[in-house]
């Protein structure tokens, strides 16, 4: 996997907490990975705490393999959300499409704390989600362009998306928080240790079926982590706008709760990692405010620039995006290098263009799907198109 | 009754013709061959029907307000959480919404939840995820994720309770793809679609009555048994006639029996057909009555715009039965006003067994 380099001049800086021996080399014949280190530790943002005496560590340890797997899904997840507004814009993306960019340590920072076994529930905008949990970019992007190949064979489109222990992709603004909840229920009901990640926006923070929630959570103490995904904007209303009390991570009043930074996937990983260990103890809920940053406007729709500046966006981007920050951290403390890194982007490019490809020359699905999957476990039975002569078979 | 059940129950599927053989037998004051028939209330049926499938299935629960602890707001789930506890029998605070959306994910996460709505009036605050997050679910995913929970509760009129808890959601539920909705009338509905229910791997929606849960019904042993189910889809002819077809659901299909009764005097027979089902629709049972009768009248306590009786006259004209009508078919509602709380303006809300009579004969010219 990893190729041999020809590099002319290399020069190893040493990060500020990395254990790295200080090398400097004039002349290089070739590199491997032997030269790299094999991990390091670095300093996280100390999280605020609500309900909780102590929070997650403010160290976090980073193996070389982490850091690149880390790397590339969320270089993934950002070349599919860009591909995914070119094919929007071309108009072979209909309907709604919510775009994830800016807040990729989010969703890669969650999965690399749970386990496989463990479930995850979230809103609409959902594709790094999918992917992480486990869904091909070329069936996201063919569900997307509403072919046959995609993840859902064209039925659901960008906001109903599933797959093995998640459960979409919601579109109903809040609507999954009590779901995530009864999938928690679930967890506890069977005995098998696993809890459930039920994320939700800084805009359905104000739903009142998630303070129903919260209290049927903490009543039963289900293994919950409340998951809002803060990212300033609800649409085109500021958090300011919105909520009397923009303290996310205490919106759960009796719930323990976390703020932390979400463009830090180290922080990310580091924070779900003490949360889940809280609700796996029978401790009841938790609940974690990842404060992050979206991009693109809401959806495709918005163009995201008449209730923000492009200043702003533009801050971000150049001091906090999350995978700027791990490249960072990664060549500082000599975990890779930046040619090493290079050869990734080039391989995720490919990745997402045959993707494309794929997803742009996959047939629709067949009419005779339409009548489909409207019951599980039935025998065949027609359901009524548009007129009473029109009919469909419906079988699942 | 117990005793007599437990003793010679046998594992048959109970099928349309037999209950209504009993039913008859006991009208003409003759038992049969079955001692152990007994009476059996509605909210006993529906009581023995959760019993049986939480015993049969440990992943099914009940949740609810005051379904443990208080022994059901209606005494449905008496016995029930002495017997099987908090895990399986769970009360909850009033939070519609919260709770069938926990309901809906412990469903889509492989448990088999039964969601009681004290009324089904509240499930308008929860409707979102009964229809967004439940039906809607297993089609969204092609086949990924099936939602196997049953929302049930007292539907329609009551007695006096004012128009905020007198709604009939029949047609409201029965609009939706994706669900199926169930109407029993009989305790040996009652029962027997419960369990139906349950044991289906997709949402129902079943619509009980309250005004019926104390009404006392002949149940065959067969009915009794822990196996006996309702098929859900299919209707049943609880009356076989010649002159008339008077098709409805619930609490109606009695006053239509009534109504049979007084009618079959002056030499008219009437099928009163139980739909049992309101989605999917068993519409060939109502178009082969029709085709031996000629006349159709619906009868249903729900408001008459876009309501059940307006779906079966449309589907009537749409097939083969509608050039066997002699009359244009009729239908009896609710009136169309929020319930009003007096009880002469409530009793002339709702189709009597007298407006039912006056309906046949119109379409009879007699």
């Amino acid at each position: 996997m990893r190729k041999m380099l020809l590099a002319a001049l290399s020069r190893v800086l040493q990060g500020p907490a990395a254990a790295a021996r200080p090398v400097s080399r004039v002349v290089v014949a070739s590199r491997n990975y032997a030269d790299f280190t094999s991990e390091a530790t670095f300093d996280i943002k100390k999280c605020d705490l609500h309900l909780l005496e102590e929070g997650p560590p403010v160290t976090a340890v980073l193996t070389r393999e982490e850091g690149l797997r880390y790397y590339r899904t969320m270089h993934t997840i950002r070349r599919m959300e860009l591909k995914s507004d070119q094919l929007y814009k071309q108009k072979i993306i209909r309907g709604f499409c919510h775009l994830c960019d800016g807040q990729e340590a989010c969703c890669v920072g969650l999965q690399a704390a749970m386990k496989q076994t463990d479930h995850l529930i979230t809103a609409y905008r959902a594709h790094g989600y999918v992917h992480t949990r486990g869904t091909p970019v070329r069936e996201i992007l063919a569900e997307l362009t509403g072919r046959k190949g995609g993840c859902a064979k064209g039925k659901g489109g960008s906001m109903h998306m599933y797959g093995p222990n998640f459960y979409g992709g919601n579109g109903i603004v809040g609507a999954q928080v009590p779901l995530g909840a009864g999938i928690a229920l679930a967890c506890k009901y069977f005995g098998k240790d696993e809890i459930c990640l039920t994320l939700y926006g800084d805009g359905a923070a104000n739903q009142g079926q998630i303070f129903e929630t919260y209290n049927m959570a903490a009543l039963w103490k289900l293994p919950c982590i409340f998951i809002c995904e803060n990212n300033r904007y609800g649409m085109g209303t500021s958090v300011e706008r919105a909520a009397a009390s923009t303290d996310y991570y205490k919106r759960g009043d009796y719930i323990p709760g976390i703020r932390v930074d979400g463009m830090d996937i180290l922080c990310v990983r580091e924070a779900t990692k003490f949360a889940a260990e809280h609700c796996r103890s029978g401790k009841g809920p938790m609940l974690m405010e990842l404060q992050t940053y979206r991009y693109h406007g809401h959806s495709m729709s918005d163009p995201g620039i008449s209730y923000r500046t492009r200043e702003e966006i533009q801050e971000v981007r150049s001091k906090s995006d999350p995978i700027t920050l791990l490249k960072d951290r990664m060549v500082n403390s000599n975990l890779s290098s930046v040619e090493e890194l290079k050869e990734i982007d080039v391989e995720v490019r490919k990745e997402i263009e045959d993707a494309a490809q794929f997803a742009t020359t996959d047939p629709e699905p067949p009419l005779e799907d339409l009548g489909n999957h409207i019951y599980k476990n039935e025998p065949p039975f027609e359901v009524r198109g548009p007129s009473q002569w029109i009919k469909y078979k419906s079988v699942c | 009754m117990a005793a007599a059940a437990g003793a010679l129950r046998r594992l048959v599927r109970c099928g349309p013709q037999q209950g209504l053989g009993r039913l008859l037998q006991l009208r003409r004051g003759i038992h049969g061959t079955a001692p152990a028939a007994a009476q059996v209330t509605v909210r006993d049926a529906l009581n023995q029907a959760l019993d049986e499938e939480l015993e049969r299935d440990e992943t099914v629960f009940l949740l609810g307000e005051e379904v443990a602890q208080y022994d059901g707001a209606y005494k449905v789930s008496r016995g029930l959480w002495k017997k099987y506890g908090d895990k399986r029998i769970i009360d909850t605070p009033i939070s519609e919404m919260g709770f069938t959306g926990i309901a809906v994910g412990a469903a889509m996460a492989g448990l088999r939840p039964i969601c009681e709505f004290m009324t089904f009036n509240f499930s308008m605050q929860a409707i979102d995820q009964v229809i967004n997050s439940a039906a809607k679910t297993l089609y969204m995913s092609a086949g990924i994720v099936p939602v196997p929970v049953v929302f049930r509760g007292p539907n329609g009129a009551s007695a006096g309770v004012g128009a905020q808890h007198s709604q009939c959601f029949a047609a409201w539920y029965g609009h939706c793809p994706g669900l199926k909705v169930v109407s029993p009338w009989s305790s040996e509905d009652a029962k027997g679609l419960l369990k139906a229910s349950v044991r289906d791997d997709n949402p129902v929606v079943m619509l009980e009555n309250e005004l019926m849960y104390g009404v006392p019904f002949e149940m065959s042993e067969e009915a009794q048994s822990k196996d006996f189910l309702v098929p859900i889809g299919k209707a049943k002819i609880e009356r076989q006639g010649t002159h008339v077809t008077l098709v409805s659901h619930s609490r109606s299909v009695g006053h239509c029996l009534e109504a049979a009764a007084v009618l079959v005097k002056e030499g008219v027979e009437c099928e009163v057909v139980n739909l049992r089902t309101i989605r999917p629709m068993d519409v060939e049972s109502i178009e082969a009555s029709v085709v031996k009768t000629n006349h159709l009248i619906t009868v249903e306590g729900g408001w008459p715009q876009f309501g059940v009786g307006a779906e079966i006259c449309a589907r009537i004209m749409e097939g083969p039965a509608f050039n066997y009508l002699d009359a244009p078919a009729v239908r009896l509602t609710g009136a169309d006003v929020p319930m009003p709380y007096a009880k002469i303006l409530e009793d002339n809300c709702l189709p009597q067994v007298k407006d039912i009579i006056f309906a046949v004969k119109k379409i009879l010219n007699i």
